[in-house]
């Protein structure tokens, strides 16, 4: 178990008190230790060990080294890595190296942080569960019978069972938030075009994200920094200044107001859960927070429409895997039909074909009005919603997950029920604001965690906020039984 | 610009109602949304990006080189230019098309409502309306011969910038579409925005053509000739369509609303698929692309860097320089001609007939026997100039000068340089003429009887006589006075 910050870690790396190499193979070694947890789809130990003598060397010739250098870390296996099998949780990239990096990939190796693997995933990261993995279900470290939420669930279960000190992740409909409540840890998505998604897989152009699971906020600020800023290759990346995150996490929350969204503790909410995330807040009242009740009326609609936009973009994302270029290709076809049919049949999963015949459905001729293009209004007026609440509060607060994690099986047959985990998650991503799950104590042995919400750009108020928690309260450094 | 006469019906009692939507490739480096080259007759997919196969995680960028090509299109028909044009996906499968999806422009195009004037074979002139014209990339190419059993494919031309320009349903006959078409090629490569090449499929339409009753309104089930890449075939598949669709109307067979294809060997069009089961294309906004801003001084800018148009330089070249239409037409035919036209007019000032009749005449004679462009001519517009100034004063004769020409061309060096070379100055000088036609009426003493008794004709012969004896050089003006005065006794 490594529960060292990313701070400590750095210091003891800068200090020759450990090397990269040393936390990598580390790091390697418990990935083998914890394989019954599945969190890993590919390890890399090789590549890992290369980079990290590479690193290392430089550090010895003096150079100028980067916060994270010599950092071992995942990357969920929805990011393109070059050279390196990157199968987004699907058979039907099985095998599949891309020949180029993606953004966050290029970010963190010129940081020098050291990858070691691939983390486990739902397919194209649809779920919230993790158990809809070509490549097996990942398993929570607090309890190996529960799912570590999804879709970045292979990142939080490896964070959590200490296996690396941070993961990337993504996050298009709560798929980093709610995985990091799952798994006792803490899990920023950014503002919407904060980071680029240049070599991410996509599911859902207008929603996903990428961001980091850490086991800190100040973590999260750390890996942030790296990844954040404006890339000319993806057209939807913003082109504006980045706060210094970081600089700001010491920042006393006096008088810092944070809404309470009624909506957010209502009926499918376990009232244990909510109790707990209400002390949490307490904690930030004891700093000088100030808690505003106030209502997201519009709140009530975002799971249908997210579950109309995101299955209709995926629709559309996911037609290119036609067994003609790349991917997996059903053998002896005997006709163009017939191997795309067998070719999409055979390489996707039950719930990523189940979106992908939603979301046609939703976009075809006689439906679009009142499918996609009600979905976008009602989009519109959750952004109003937020935009009329942060005239009054700086953050809103809420329980992450209506749940703890549950067990597995326990909702795979029934999709709906599946969806209802998101309903405190999706908003957020309709109105593309940054947020963060920060842990909030235990409900019998399993985490809870707060959801802070933030307007655009103002992911230095979220971190600030979940880093001045974390001063206060030890949460977030409880540690599941090995 | 009779544009009141009507046009002669396709057959009597019928009207075709025919559109185009005009597919014109931009003449940009790259791709509409990928740095890839773009360049015609590579080999099989060397020019195409991560972007263009598709590659999961990849990324479309806008190229603004081909948005400014687009502003500037529609500039030059009057057409508003849209602040926020929406990029939206067109969703289909086919193995030729990487994404699953085209990126085109659905209910927001970057370019709104214009109109051109168009002059037909007839003598009238049409004004079309345009109603849109949008941006959208191009496919790749399915090859099915090179492999046995088997078809290839070829993303080179995947992701090519395609500006889209769709016509009013307002034309009536084949002449007019074609008429037409060709204006809108003509302006495409006057702008340079499109290369025009049509083998190579850089400017090629589909037609739409319905027919209706005479004086009726309504329109008819109309047919999609799909992808006709001639003006000769697109007149002979809208003859061939509008006659096919008129007889199954009389013959009581209703029209099928389908898409046809155009076969050139036997200049019939013949059916493709029927819209009916045609694909459901489930257009909606590119979540990839935001919407396409395009601000009041990028435009303004592209405003003032706009030729003069076609039109416009057409009727200067009639109302100002007073040429006749059929010349300014033909000048204007294609921007290249014109500049060399104003050219060399420039360095003759006033001559502009003369100027016109070089450039159509000689030049464009010279061009055509040697294939070679205008802007490739081995005698520049400054060359030409030099030559028509010396038969402008008189210094060589017009038949001298189409020899001199002939030379130039040749490379023999400038029109000074070969006049002097070959001495072939025009005698104006009046004692030299005197002499040589002296001499000429001397030896024919018997035909200068004949002249006087009043053979009038025999003048004719004397200057045949004096010219061969000059060797063409005698100013033809001063010869004819000179002669008669001396023949009058």
């Amino acid at each position: 178990m490594s529960s060292a910050s990313l701070a400590a870690l750095g210091a003891d790396l800068a200090a020759g008190r450990t090397s990269a190499a040393e936390l990598a193979a580390q790091a390697l070694d418990r990935a083998q230790q914890h394989a019954a947890l599945n969190s890993f789809i590919s390890l890399q130990p090789e590549a890992a060990l290369a980079h990290a003598n590479s690193v290392d060397a430089n550090r010895r010739a003096g150079r100028d080294m980067h916060a994270l250098a010599g950092i071992p870390f995942a990357h969920k296996d929805i990011f393109c890595t070059k050279g390196i099998a990157t199968t987004c949780g699907s058979r039907m990239l099985r095998g599949f190296a891309p020949p180029y990096d993606a953004q966050v990939v290029e970010r963190l190796a010129a940081a020098g942080a050291v990858s070691i693997g691939k983390t486990n995933m739902d397919e194209f990261a649809m779920g919230s569960s993790n158990e809809n993995s070509a490549y097996g279900a990942a398993r929570n470290p607090w309890d190996a019978a529960r799912v570590p939420g999804g879709s970045s669930g292979g990142s939080a279960a490896a964070v959590a069972a200490g296996i690396v000190p941070f993961a990337t992740g993504t996050d298009t409909g709560g798929s980093i938030r709610q995985p990091a409540a799952f798994c006792g840890i803490t899990g920023l998505k950014p503002t919407y075009g904060r980071v680029s998604r240049y070599g991410m897989i996509a599911y859902a152009s207008s929603l996903d994200c990428a961001g980091v699971l850490a086991r800190s906020a100040a973590d999260c600020a750390s890996v942030f920094s790296a990844i954040a800023g404006h890339d000319g290759r993806d057209a939807t990346s913003v082109d504006r200044p980045l706060e210094d995150v970081q600089a700001l996490l010491p920042r006393p929350l006096r008088g810092l107001r944070i809404g309470l969204a009624r909506e957010y503790f209502g009926g499918g909410v376990d009232a244990a859960v909510a109790a707990q995330v209400r002390a949490a807040l307490a904690e930030l009242e004891k700093l000088g927070a100030v808690l505003v009740d106030i209502s997201l009326p519009s709140a009530h609609h975002a799971i249908p429409a997210y579950y109309v936009i995101a299955p209709a973009e995926a629709s559309s994302n996911l037609a290119r895997y036609d067994g003609v270029r790349y991917g997996h290709r059903a053998a002896d076809a005997r006709s163009l039909d017939e191997l795309y049919s067998r070719s999409r049949a055979e390489g996707f999963g039950a719930e990523v074909q189940r979106r992908i015949l939603v979301g046609t459905y939703a976009l075809s001729a006689g439906y679009y009005d009142a499918y996609y293009l009600r979905a976008q209004k009602v989009r519109r007026l959750i952004a109003l919603d937020f935009a009329a609440a942060f005239e009054q509060v700086d953050l809103i607060a809420g329980p992450t997950a209506p749940t703890t994690a549950f067990r597995l099986g326990e909702k795979s047959d029934d999709a709906l029920a599946m969806y209802a985990a998101d309903v405190n998650t999706v908003a957020v991503n309709l109105a593309g604001l940054p947020a963060i799950s920060a842990p909030a104590g235990f409900v019998d042995g399993l985490p809870v965690g707060l959801q802070l919400i933030a307007p655009a750009f103002a992911e230095a108020r979220l971190l600030n906020a979940a880093h001045q928690l974390q001063q206060a309260t030890d949460w977030h450094t409880q540690e599941p039984q090995a | 610009m009779n544009a009141q006469i009507a046009p002669p019906p396709a057959a009597a009692g019928w009207q075709a109602v025919i559109g185009l939507e005009i597919h014109a490739q931009l003449s940009t480096a790259s791709k509409l949304f990928s740095g890839a080259p773009t360049a015609y007759g590579a080999e099989p997919n060397t020019q195409a990006s991560l972007v263009d196969i598709a590659l999961p995680g990849t990324l479309p960028v806008p190229n603004r080189a081909a948005i400014r090509k687009a502003i500037q299109f529609g500039l030059a028909i009057g057409a508003p230019i849209a602040p926020h044009s929406v990029f939206a996906r067109k969703n289909y499968f086919y193995p030729d098309l990487p994404k699953g999806y085209q990126i085109s422009q659905y209910e927001l195009p970057v370019v709104g409502p214009g109109k051109l004037k168009v002059r037909v074979d007839d003598g009238r002139t049409i004004e079309v309306e345009i109603q849109r014209a949008h941006l959208e990339e191009d496919a790749g190419k399915s090859v099915h011969d090179a492999f046995h059993a088997e078809t290839g494919i070829d993303l080179n031309r995947a992701g090519t910038p395609l500006l889209e320009i769709v016509s009013a349903p307002v034309m009536h006959s084949a002449a007019e579409a074609v008429a037409y078409m060709r204006t809108v090629h003509t302006l495409v490569r006057w702008l340079g925005i499109c290369d025009g090449n049509m083998q190579e499929g850089s400017f090629r339409c589909d037609c739409n053509v319905s027919v209706r009753r005479s004086g009726t309104e309504q329109l008819g089930t109309r047919t999609e000739i799909k992808n006709v890449n001639s003006f000769r075939f697109v007149e002979k598949a809208i003859e061939y369509e509008i006659e096919r669709q008129i007889r199954a109307l009389e013959n009581g067979e209703a029209i099928v609303q389908e898409t046809r294809l155009y076969d050139p060997t036997r200049h019939q069009t013949r059916s493709m698929r029927s819209k009916e089961s045609a694909d459901d294309y489930r257009y909606f906004p590119d979540p990839d692309l935001p919407p396409l801003a395009i601000g009041a001084a990028e435009i303004e800018r592209e405003r003032s860097a706009l030729p003069e148009l076609p039109q416009a330089r057409r009727e200067r070249y009639i109302a100002v320089l007073g040429l006749p239409e059929a010349d300014a037409d033909q000048l204007c035919s294609d921007r290249a001609t014109a500049d060399y036209f104003e050219a060399v007019l420039a360095g003759v000032p006033g001559q502009a007939k003369l100027c016109a009749n070089w450039v159509l005449g000689e030049v464009a004679a010279a061009l055509n026997e040697n294939a070679v462009e205008i802007a490739a001519a081995p005698v520049d517009a400054a060359a030409l100039a030099q030559l028509l100034s010396r038969l402008r004063e008189g210094v060589i004769s017009g038949k001298i000068a189409k020899d001199v020409f002939a030379a130039m061309w040749a490379g023999e060096g400038s029109a000074d340089v070969i006049i002097e070379a070959r001495g072939l100055k025009q005698i104006s000088d009046t004692g030299a003429l005197a002499t040589a036609i002296d001499a000429v009426l001397a030896e024919y003493a018997g035909q200068v009887a004949d002249y006087r008794k009043g053979n009038d004709k025999l003048l004719q012969f004397f200057v045949g006589q004096v010219m061969k004896r000059t060797r063409g050089q005698a100013n033809p003006q001063q010869l004819n006075e000179l002669l008669k005065q001396k023949l009058a006794g």
